[in-house]
């Protein structure tokens, strides 16, 4: 061997050790800032946190109040979304798993990729322009189909994803039975995505509960309990939002405390459906 | 008789499963070793623990020693880069690299630094594929991708890639299994070729193989080695009544 | 599509096909919906809409350019600081880290990808602004001040403070696509290269190699959610129209302009020149989305060919 194999061979351990280090390092950091972001989130929330804040209608500066109508208003426009949302998503995905091996089913498969990595907030002016211009004002109606047109795309993906699962061989025992196409998808392929499926659902619902964008002009925001569709509705994202972006400190400590309670949803829902599958697969 | 490599009670387990049971054999320089024995016998598993490429497996754990050129390969501080440049090996599957065909025979020249110049690098590229019998038909497209190639070129080249090292040791796993007869044919008379510069272990399912290329042949059943003796012997008269069943393909 | 003939077999399959039709219906409805609305800003100020500099709706005055300046500029700086962390943590996760450490990191970064966009912004407000104008700002001033990029006034609000929330948000979508793109390379390119007395760091290469247009469609994926997202750059950016060199310099993207103007915009040349600048973002996004598809489309024709070779 020559000196300048050994060398070389030097070198390439410490380039290897370097860079081997840097990966790690790189981790390290994508901890941190999930750390730094939750552990501000917790600090800064907690405090502000309190049964009238929870039930509360915003008042004006100084007086208190809190979220009540917000949280309603979210849970309104998310349920709403599942509901318009859930369905057809779930349809779609139903069609793309059992009948999409043709080109219009990559067509689909494809625009709905994109379509899922569409800004939100185009979503928001598409529903503006084709139903708040013509009802004449915003809407928890409105803010609910954004979102639900959000869900839509991501629902049937991982529908397909989930359905595609589920072993040839149940479908293939069934159809020998002489069961139609239409029953074996139902009473069998279904039932045995069901739990895949309903784990897609939840993280869909739980992305468009942290949706600001879509809202901002279609459901807009009120500072009342609002349980009626046509009207402007609160959510938890806006008031957020509105609350960070003005100038008093009262509203952004009650823009923390608001932001704990929704991402404190999220990742519980995060890290349950993580919970659950890993026990199934 | 001088040995290359010598094995000496080796254990082999993967997490809490023994693979290998108490495996000793001495493989001599420049001869061509065959592993046979039914599938999931263990001799994949073993050819592996001679370039300690089972490392790459989280869960496997290895005892007992050996020892290539009076080193003990699994003594603490073993550089197992150094190592692998020493015993290279050949895959069940050709597995070229998403580059040009000259640049998959480099690739192990150029981050072992072996070469003094750009002359001298295509100098070893060329004897390399040379030695594999690849030469002749790839020396006009040298730079066109190596997946361009059929399944026994492409085994070759992976031959030739092997060889560009310079190593001293060859392992083969199963190289000819995925092939069509003319193709295994070509690789089997490169094997016997080559044992005048390199110690070969091939492993293979296929007795005509083994009695065909090798010098030495071992068995293997059940994670342990039952016979290891000079080729001619083990398919005339061998020791053991197992060996003669598994030959006589009297169990599959 | 399967004969079966029955008459549930067809109207199961109407119900289902529906479905799937309708995702591709939004899409026309969205683009069809928006050109009309774009139409009248079209008309009155046509092409020379994208290159104007001026953006002044009191005047009737619309350009496009400072918006597409600021989301192009906001969208390289977070993918330039994204692109090698995000290699960075897949690499570690899919090449090195042992399966009972990856899987926990890769969750928390999955976990990354769950806040929404506007805690981001909170967070960019009360966090990172000020870190920025307390500590990063002055060092970066202080070591490369001599470029235009760092000269001007640190307030904490502006394109730098954008860029990096951006770079942390598409990290983890980064990163998520390129771990599955390693993933996908072959067990035995990493064999073939440390058989040859290859490092880790060596074998990483041949990986990287195989995985490069894959890659290619990560970056291009993170690429499309910077340039759209909305939230969390509206609340950091500043929210000003302008073309400026420093990087400290507030500015605005397309998307933000969209968030915070689109509820005031009451006459219908406003609202078209935004709705119009909003089609250009859609069409935008959509078409970075779909190349990014594409490229990550063709890794897994490749890995599937080599499998079968």
């Amino acid at each position: 061997m020559t000196t300048k194999t050994i060398n070389s061979i030097d070198r390439r351990r410490v380039v290897n050790m370097i860079m081997t280090s840097l990966t790690a390092v790189c981790a390290v950091f994508a901890i941190a800032v999930l750390v730094a972001i939750l552990g501000y989130i917790g600090v800064r929330g907690i405090s502000s946190l309190s049964i009238e804040f929870l039930t509360d209608t915003p008042k004006p500066v100084g007086e208190g109040g809190g979220i009540g109508n917000s949280i309603l208003g979210s849970a309104i426009m998310t349920l709403l979304a599942a509901f318009l949302g859930l369905p057809v998503g779930i349809a779609a995905g139903v069609y793309l798993a059992e009948f999409g091996r043709n080109w219009f089913g990559n067509t689909v498969r494809f625009v709905a990729d994109t379509l899922i990595g569409v800004p939100s907030i185009i979503i928001g002016i598409f529903v503006y322009t084709l139903v708040v211009l013509p009802m004449g004002r915003q809407s928890g109606f409105a803010g609910g189909l954004a979102l639900a047109i959000i869900m839509i795309p991501i629902v049937a993906r991982t529908t397909e994803e989930m359905i595609s699962l589920v072993p040839n061989s149940m479908r293939e025992g069934a159809l020998a039975l002489g069961a139609p196409q239409w029953r074996v998808t139902w009473n069998i392929v279904l039932p045995a995505a069901a739990s895949g499926i309903a784990t897609g659902a939840m993280l869909a619902i739980a992305r468009v509960t942290g949706e600001t964008a879509p809202l901002l002009f279609t459901a807009l925001n009120s500072r009342f309990y609002n349980y009626y569709l046509d009207q402007p509705m609160s959510s938890l994202t806006v008031q957020i939002y509105n609350y960070a972006t003005g100038p008093f400190e009262v509203e952004h400590a009650m823009a923390w405390a608001a932001t704990l309670l929704l991402v404190g949803l999220i990742l519980v829902i995060n890290i349950l459906v993580r919970f659950f599958t890993r026990k199934k697969f | 008789m001088e040995s290359k490599i010598s094995v000496k009670n080796l254990d082999f387990f993967y997490g809490s499963n023994q693979a290998l049971y108490d495996i000793s054999l001495e493989i001599p320089e420049r001869e061509v070793i065959a592993f046979i024995g039914p599938s999931g016998c263990g001799k994949s598993t073993f050819l592996r623990t001679l370039n300690r490429m089972n490392d790459t497996i989280a869960i496997a754990r290895v005892d007992g020693s050996v020892v290539i050129d009076g080193r003990n390969i699994y003594a603490p501080g073993t550089d197992v880069v150094a190592l692998r440049r020493k015993v290279g090996m050949v895959f069940q599957k050709s597995n070229p690299f998403p580059k040009s065909i000259f640049e998959n025979v480099a690739y192990g020249i150029r981050i072992n630094g072996i070469h003094s110049n750009k002359a001298d690098l295509e100098e070893r590229v060329e004897k390399a594929l040379r030695n594999a019998a690849l030469w002749d038909e790839v020396k006009d497209r040298l730079n066109s991708s190596a997946f361009g190639l059929s399944g026994g070129q492409q085994q070759r080249l992976c031959i030739a890639r092997a060889l560009a090292v310079q190593p001293e040791v060859v392992l083969m796993d199963e190289p000819a299994s995925a092939l069509d007869p003319i193709a295994t044919q070509k690789i089997e008379e490169l094997v016997v070729e080559l044992k005048r510069d390199y110690t070969i272990v091939i492993v293979t399912h296929n007795m005509q193989q083994a009695a065909r290329v090798s010098d030495r042949t071992a068995f293997f059943m059940l994670g342990k080695l039952v016979e290891f003796n000079p080729t001619q012997k083990m398919f005339t008269n061998p020791d053991e009544k197992l060996t003669e069943d598994y030959i006589t393909g009297r169990f599959g | 599509m399967a004969n079966t003939g029955t008459k549930g077999d067809k109207v199961f399959q109407a119900i289902v096909f529906a479905a799937a039709l309708s995702i591709i219906l939004i899409v026309a409805a969205v683009i069809a919906v928006m050109y009309q609305s774009a139409v009248p800003s079209m008309e009155r100020f046509g092409i020379g809409f994208l290159f104007g500099r001026e953006w002044k709706p009191a005047q009737e005055e619309f350009g496009a350019l400072p918006f597409i300046f600021g989301t192009v500029t906001s969208s390289v700086i977070a993918l330039i600081l994204s692109i090698p962390i995000s290699l960075g943590i897949a690499i570690f996760l899919v090449e090195q880290a042992p399966k009972k450490i990856a899987r926990p990191i890769a969750f928390m970064v999955e976990l990354l990808a769950a806040i929404p966009s506007v805690v981001y912004g909170l967070w960019g407000i009360f966090v990172l602004a000020p870190l920025i104008r307390e500590y990063i700002g002055p060092f970066l001033q202080a070591s490369l001040g001599f470029l235009p990029l760092f000269q001007g006034r640190i307030t904490g609000i502006g394109m730098l403070t954008a860029g990096i929330i951006l770079a942390l948000m598409i990290t983890p979508i980064i990163t998520s696509v390129v771990r599955d793109v390693l993933e996908a390379v072959p067990h035995t390119q990493r064999e073939a290269a440390l058989a040859l007395g290859a490092t880790k760091w060596e074998t990483t290469m041949i990986v990287l190699g195989n995985a490069a247009s894959g890659i290619a469609g990560a970056v291009v994926l993170g690429l499309g959610r910077a340039v759209g997202e909305t939230m969390a750059v509206t609340m950091v950016i500043g929210n000003s129209p302008q073309i400026a060199a420093s990087l400290f310099e507030p500015a605005n993207t397309i998307a933000s302009l969209l968030a915070a103007n689109f509820a005031e915009a009451t006459d219908e040349i406003y609202m078209s020149a935004l709705i119009e600048i909003g089609l250009v973002l859609f069409l935008v996004t959509f078409m970075v989305n779909a190349f990014a598809k594409l490229l990550i489309m063709s890794v897994a024709r490749k890995t599937n060919s080599a499998k079968h070779a």
